[in-house]
């Protein structure tokens, strides 16, 4: 074990014709991992806010992902029901404990509301997005037990939330936002950036949605600061 | 040894896929869909020019700090409570996953897309050893019923049809009613999904590849739109990770670059639907997720490949526009290279990992087209790396005889000028009155291993550079 380590190391030392412990080389890893330093940022994403919901929206048309924009956080409970009613899904719904999620009015509807993981025998879910990317239409979710990752997967129909507040314009931005509320160079286990519905082009090149994780992908967008 | 190579056979490999109508029927989806898709991509993005130097140069940094980069990314994954293996070849890397199977007394694996397990031929070996590896990738899914490799390394089962891999489901699915109708590719999809559903929640291990592996946060990445990579790595008990030393990126930043480039490159898509970061295994207050994460660095011959003339292939980040974009694999597929990678980027690999020996035909199975190397995100020259292997074949004295005496020929007139110009002349007249009246000659004497494919078109009866004097006169 170890010494498939060194040989590795050395090899890798022997073809760059370094030895591993010049100061100079160490010090341009440390500066890089240290700075993380940007690089292109396309142009698409540097909007304003309104500018960014609006790629949102359309990012999202484009992968097949459906959404509803509410005034406040109080009317998700009510849009999920709307929502599975009029795609002819059982009134169901499982949760994480988000304190985002658990304060809401799901009693003023006639949902069945589940708390925690999936065992894989859930039609619906829903999860609390940390952000999401204008850039590319692309939701991120992180894990924890507010928003158990096998929620993002194992149901057939995924609805998400976000806070337009969360919208950020490029993949970059995310990552200061990370580092601040997980510490720097720390990740929570698993940061799920979801861009569309499961799909795949194995059978003769066509795309057919609903592979191995969510058939459908619901984003409910709450825009009140 | 890795996964058993049959690169040797090239020749007939490739002569038996053209002939093979089922297959180059099968092969026309490559043409047809990867490269308008890519195209529209790329010219909705203005910044993919500049995208793929920033991605070059971030790569290029990383492999010239590689030693240091890996240490970084080892500590933080040791910090993230997950473990790290080194293997310097494929029966180490085997071996480190199988024991960590026989540990938590695994009986089965489900396994995301990884081209690195292919390699190393980990489920052969698993199956051997008493655990039954699963793939779940639909592609993989239905290579694995054939007992085929893939054929392509991001759409392994490109070279079947649906009727074919209807005829796979019904063979093996028998606990499905046999009446059922499987017409529609989405009947096939369904069907699919439910196996495999089952597989995932029984799971005992999930082995997965990586796209990246990060070193400012010990962080690994793949990158899938069916889901089921990641199915694979948040049920069972023990996540394992198998990646090669190359797929090191510093920092967040930097595979945020990157990533622009593969999904785009790959199927045309700006991101595909799940790009997913793990950071070692649950964590306290987690209700799910793997109990223990473990990370295999394989090296393989790799190390090796660094600060040489082969170095830029080490920027490859799998995305497989070269094939798509290859008139050679159109017409032959992937399984003709004989080994796990295909296409421009096999070719200029596989002598590198397996040795020019085994692989020498392989850099041979180019037009020189540079297509490949025109939409490689990472910008690989990989038609220049081609022509290094073609020296080092010739150097080696691997090339058939006649290849030899031909060029050696050659070389006789093209270091006599005057003699050269003379007999081409003369030889470019007599052709035009050999052929009068054809447009090709079908057939010629001594150049009959080339004209069995092509025509040669009858000479107008002027060399290039006569015509060239002619016309440019002593300007």
């Amino acid at each position: 074990m170890t010494e498939a380590r060194d040989s590795i190391f050395a090899s890798i030392r022997r073809s760059l014709a370094v030895k591993g412990d010049e100061r100079i080389r160490a010090g341009i890893v440390e500066e890089r991992l240290d700075r993380a330093p940007k690089g292109i940022i396309p142009t698409r994403a540097q909007i304003d806010q309104a500018g960014k919901l609006d790629l949102l929206l359309k990012k999202l048309e484009g992968v097949q992902a459906t959404f509803a924009r509410l005034e406040s956080a109080s009317e998700v409970p009510a849009a999920v029901a709307d929502y599975l009613r009029s795609n002819n899904l059982p009134a169901t719904i499982r949760k994480g404990d988000d304190p985002r999620l658990a304060g809401l009015p799901w009693k003023d509807t006639a949902l069945e509301v589940a708390e925690g993981k999936s065992d894989g025998h859930d039609l619906n879910a829903i999860s609390h997005a940390e952000a999401a990317i204008a850039e590319t239409g692309t939701l991120v979710l992180t894990s924890g037990h507010e928003n158990p990752t096998t929620l993002n997967f194992l149901p057939d129909n995924h609805i998400v939330v976000l806070n337009a507040g969360d919208l950020v314009g490029d993949l970059e931005a995310i990552w200061p936002r990370l580092r601040k509320k997980f510490g720097k160079g720390e990740m929570p286990r698993t940061v799920n950036c979801i861009t569309g519905a499961s799909r795949s082009g194995d059978i003769e090149q066509t795309i057919l949605l609903g592979a191995h994780g969510p058939r459908r992908l619901h984003v409910l967008i709450v825009e009140a600061s | 040894m890795s996964a058993h190579p049959t690169s040797r056979q090239f020749k007939d490999n490739a002569s038996r896929a053209i002939a093979d109508k089922q297959l180059t029927g099968n092969l026309k989806a490559v043409r047809q869909n990867f490269i308008d898709k890519r195209a529209k991509a790329v010219k909705e993005l203005p910044e993919f020019e500049a995208l793929r130097e920033s991605a070059k140069e971030i790569k290029n940094h990383t492999l010239a700090h590689l030693d240091l980069y890996i240490e970084k990314y080892e500590a933080k994954v040791t910090a993230s409570g997950g473990h790290v293996h080194f293997a310097r070849d494929a029966e180490e890397a085997r071996k480190i996953a199988l024991d960590i199977c026989r540990k938590v007394g695994a009986k089965t694996v489900t396994k995301g897309k990884s081209m690195i397990t292919e390699e190393v031929g980990l489920n052969a070996y698993l199956e051997a050893n008493g655990v039954t590896p699963v793939e779940t990738d639909l592609g993989e899914y239905i290579i694995q019923l054939r007992g085929e490799a893939p054929s392509h390394i991001i759409a392994p089962a490109v070279h079947l049809n649906k009727n074919q891999i209807e005829s796979d489901f019904r063979r093996v699915h028998t606990h499905l009613d046999p009446a059922r109708d499987l017409t529609e590719k989405t009947s096939l999809l369904t069907e699919a999904r439910g196996v495999l559903r089952e597989r995932f929640l029984t799971a005992d291990v999930g082995i997965t590849g990586a796209n990246f592996l990060i070193a400012e946060t010990g962080t690994s990445i793949i990158v899938t739109n069916e889901g089921n990579g990641d199915l694979t790595q948040i049920l069972p008990k023990v996540h394992i990770v198998m990646a090669s030393i190359e797929k090191m990126v510093p920092t967040l930043e930097d595979v945020s670059q990157i990533l622009r480039l593969l999904a785009r490159s790959a199927t045309g898509q700006e991101m595909s639907c799940y790009t997913t970061f793990s950071t070692g295994p649950r964590r306290p207050g987690d209700v799910d997720g793997p109990e223990e994460y473990h990370v295999i660095i394989l090296d393989n011959g790799r190390s090796a490949m660094l600060g040489g003339e082969f170095q830029d292939m080490l920027r490859c980040i799998r995305c497989a526009a070269c094939m798509n974009h290859c008139p050679v694999y159109h017409q032959i597929g992937g399984h003709a290279y004989g080994w796990i990678y295909p296409g421009p980027m096999g070719s200029v690999l596989t002598p590198s990992l397996i040795g020019v020996d085994e692989a020498g035909h392989l850099p041979n199975a180019s037009t020189f087209c540079g297509r490949c190397e025109s939409v490689c995100p990472m910008k690989i020259p990989l038609p220049k790396m081609m022509r290094h292997w073609r020296e080092r074949e010739f150097e080696r004295n691997l090339n058939p005889a006649m290849a030899r005496y031909g060029l050696g020929l050659w070389a006789f007139f093209a270091k006599r000028p005057k003699l050269y110009a003379l007999s081409t002349r003369l030889a470019m007249k007599a052709m035009k009155l050999m052929g009068r009246g054809k447009g090709s000659f079908s057939m010629l004497p001594g150049v009959g291993a080339w004209t069995k494919y092509r025509d040669f078109a009858v000479p107008e009866g002027e060399t290039f550079q006569a015509k060239w004097k002619r016309e440019r006169g002593g300007k």
